[in-house]
């Protein structure tokens, strides 16, 4: 009988634990999310256009909503069938952002991934909207939670201008590799294969891969240098990457993103930075 | 009973009816079932592709992704879609050549008479299989049956994408469609006369031309090359002139080019605009050379010109109205406008290489009449979209073809009305998906046209032509 009750127990704290641990799913009501679409609040600012969420509703059915739903809750008709799953808009957990971990992404931040969609994911660019349509979805695609109601976007992060690359910036960016232990899930030569890699969850506990820098697919968040110092200074919310906006400084930030490219295969933007590695004759990181 | 509590019963009734018989778009479908998109995400209405969907079959059928090649899919998934359309429909057709009865019931002459037929029919079956063979390789391939089930390759075609990293580089190499905007082989209507553009298909009365209909799948190589978001398009394609016959039935040696370019504009609120050109410049043969007085196949020579050059423009008035349209010069070297070009032997049907009108040889010695003279023609499409939702589409199109210059002089002799040949041409229709999804195509379709040619009655030679239809049937894929 104390066996069981002690089973019981574990279960419940268990349950508790997992439940605790899910992000907050915060819904609005059918007749709250009118109130808000009604609202001067239902609008998107990018640049000098104006999204209108009501406008945004057609082509988030038509294009949308067979992923992340009719609720915008990434369970849309053929979600069972796709990994990764479609963003859950009611969480309002973004990967691609601008601003600190934590906190809600920018407009143009949102107007931004919809172009560019999601590489491994079947998010593709949706680069064939007019601006003012994108402006339209990240308006509407915002009235499904009501952090938006609650939360102002964060603050955009400051990347200072970009260095020039030499040999002993990579050289320094390989040091803060292996200090801040990428390599733990990335892999020492960013293959995607470091010690934690086949045990990485997201934030909802589903399996998640770690990047591959050497497969050459495109970084999720962007491509262009800035892109890449956004994504471990802000880190991708909901998924096991941290932001290292604590850790480590602006400059070594820009380190770091000159050693990542001489991990990635010969590209339109890295041919200096695998020169210099070659002239190194760098090595893979020894794990610390 | 209560008369409010009949009421409601009724509404529960009527309520059930509607969400029984209307079911909400929601299952997976071919394409889509690969990448998880609905049909409504690539189809204006299936099967007109969107600027999403274009930008996609530009893309190789591809979403440039990293889920793109073939490895992503269920092994078990085998991409092929049937389509097929059972129909009722009633033609009437003026002026149709009808014999007239003497004593005795022999045949005492010919009159014009309008014939009025209706019933239910089937159209031709279509087998759709395309996609990836691997990241930047992609097929497809259209086994295509007339309504006997008498198949034939629609389209074949292997496309190589991307060469080199760029989307300016695209190559795709056997029988395919032209880069035709206001697509043909996805128009969304059905009848005769309205389930094919008129503008990509008119020949002046009497031509010999068949080779220059660029609504006809054609054989070739085309280059394509398009901008990441596919506001820029331009193409350009080597065909066989031939119409897209196989076999190599018909010039020894006559080859067609057909170049395309567009420019889109973001319109903010109005939508994407896209306006453009295309130009198809050719030569075919009109003499075939004979054996025993009987034309060898592929043996055409005597290759003569023609040309068709025009505008194309993607108008969108906000999410539910678009205006399409197309427009088009003709003109034809002299010998088509007599006739030469698409027949090898006159006496003899069984012997013409293609499909169409079996016209005279021009045999060597063969001399023009005085009065001949080019051909040429002026023509434009308009077709107009109201999209209320992604399953409900209402179309209206007027098209006109207008002869510019007769194939042959007017003379007090022999007149020739200058409007000989004319086409106007309206269709109007709907069609409704009561489901839409990744799978499966349905659509409820309901389609009226009128069409009225100037001076080709087939007795009296002057009088005008009017023929109508409705139609009214299922359109399905799976």
């Amino acid at each position: 009988m104390r066996k069981e009750s002690i089973n019981v127990s574990l279960l419940m704290s268990a349950v508790a634990v997992l439940a605790l641990s899910l992000p907050a799913r915060a819904q609005l009501t059918t007749l709250q999310q009118q109130e808000w679409l009604n609202s001067p609040a239902a609008v998107s600012h990018v640049g000098n256009i104006t999204g209108n969420a009501k406008a945004g509703a057609a082509d988030y059915r038509r294009y949308c909503v067979g992923c992340h739903g009719e609720l915008g809750d990434g369970n849309g008709e053929v979600a069972p069938w796709l990994d990764p799953k479609p963003r859950d808009f009611q969480l309002a957990v973004f990967k691609c952002r601008s601003t600190p971990t934590g906190t809600l992404p920018t407009d143009e931040d949102l107007f931004d991934t919809i172009a560019r969609g999601l590489d491994r994911s079947v998010m593709p660019p949706w680069n064939t909207f007019t601006k003012q349509e994108r402006a339209d979805l990240v308006a509407w695609i915002k009235h499904f939670s009501p952090r938006w109601q609650k939360e102002k976007a964060g603050d955009p992060i400051q990347i200072p201008p970009e260095p020039e690359v030499t040999p002993e910036r990579i050289k320094a960016g390989e040091e803060v590799f292996g200090k801040v232990q990428c390599w733990k899930c990335h892999g020492v030569q960013g293959m995607a294969n470091g010690p934690s890699a086949s045990t990485l969850t997201d934030d909802l506990g589903r399996p998640i891969l770690p990047y591959n820098f050497t497969e050459g697919s495109r970084p999720k968040c962007g491509e262009t240098d800035r892109d890449i110092y956004k994504i471990f200074m802000t880190g991708v919310d909901g998924t096991p990457m941290p932001s290292f906006a604590d850790n480590i400084k602006p400059d070594e930030a820009w380190d770091l993103v000159f050693y990542l490219r001489t991990l990635q295969p010969h590209n339109s933007v890295n041919a200096k930075e695998r020169q210099i590695a070659k002239q190194l004759g760098l090595k893979p990181v020894s794990p610390q | 009973m209560t008369s409010p509590r009949r009421h409601f019963a009724g509404y529960l009734l009527l309520t059930f009816f509607l969400v029984a018989a209307f079911p909400k778009a929601n299952a997976l479908p071919a394409f889509a079932r690969k990448y998880g998109l609905r049909c409504s995400a690539c189809h204006e209405s299936w099967p007109m592709l969107n600027y999403f969907g274009q930008k996609f079959k530009d893309n190789g059928y591809q979403l440039m992704n990293d889920r793109d090649a073939p490895i992503w899919q269920n092994p078990s998934y085998w991409p092929v879609t049937f389509r097929i359309t059972p129909i009722w429909h009633r033609i009437s057709t003026g002026r149709n050549a009808v014999d007239t009865y003497g004593a005795g019931g022999a045949i005492s002459g010919t009159t014009e008479q309008r014939i009025e037929s209706s019933g239910f029919d089937l159209s031709g079956l279509d087998f759709h299989t395309g996609g990836t063979l691997e990241k930047n390789f992609s097929f497809y391939v259209l086994p295509s049956s007339d309504p006997t089930a008498t198949f034939h390759f629609e389209t074949v075609m292997g496309r190589l994408d991307n060469l080199f990293g760029s989307s300016w580089l695209n190559v795709k190499f056997g029988k395919f469609e032209l880069d035709n905007l206001l697509s043909e082989k996805r128009i969304l209507t059905l009848t005769g006369n309205g389930g094919i553009y008129q503008t990509y298909h008119f020949m002046p009365v009497g031509d010999g031309n068949i080779f220059g209909q660029i609504g006809d799948n054609q054989l070739g190589v085309e280059y394509m090359g398009h901008s990441a978001n596919d506001r820029t398009r331009i193409s350009a394609s080597l065909l066989s002139s031939s119409d897209g016959n196989i076999g190599l039935v018909t010039g020894a040696n006559s080859y067609t080019g057909f170049f395309t370019g567009s420019q889109a504009f973001d319109a903010g609120k109005l939508g994407v605009e896209r306006i453009g050109f295309y130009a198809m410049a050719g030569e075919a043969a009109t003499y075939y050379r004979t054996s025993g007085g009987v034309p060898i196949p592929g043996a055409g020579v005597g290759n003569k010109g023609f040309e068709r050059v025009g505008f194309v423009g993607q108008f969108y008035l906000g999410p539910h109205f678009d205006l399409q349209v197309v427009t088009q010069h003709g003109s034809d070297n002299v010998w088509f406008g007599q006739g030469y070009g698409s027949a090898t032997n006159p006496s003899n049907g069984t012997t013409c290489p293609v499909s169409g009108p079996c016209g005279p040889n021009a045999t060597p010695g063969t001399v023009l009449p005085a009065t001949a003279r080019a051909p040429s023609w002026n023509g434009a499409t308009f077709e107009a979209h109201y999209v209320y939702s992604p399953q409900l589409i209402f179309i209206g199109r007027f098209e006109l073809e207008r002869m510019s210059q007769q194939a042959t002089v007017s003379t007090p002799g022999a007149p020739v009305p200058g409007n000989l040949g004319n086409i106007t041409s309206y269709t109007i229709g709907y069609r409704y998906n009561p489901f839409m999804t990744n799978r499966a195509g349905f659509a409820w379709h309901n389609e009226y046209n009128w069409m009225h040619q100037d001076g080709t009655g087939p007795v009296f030679g002057v009088e005008n032509l009017n023929s109508s239809e409705l139609l009214i049937g299922f359109d399905f894929d799976f």
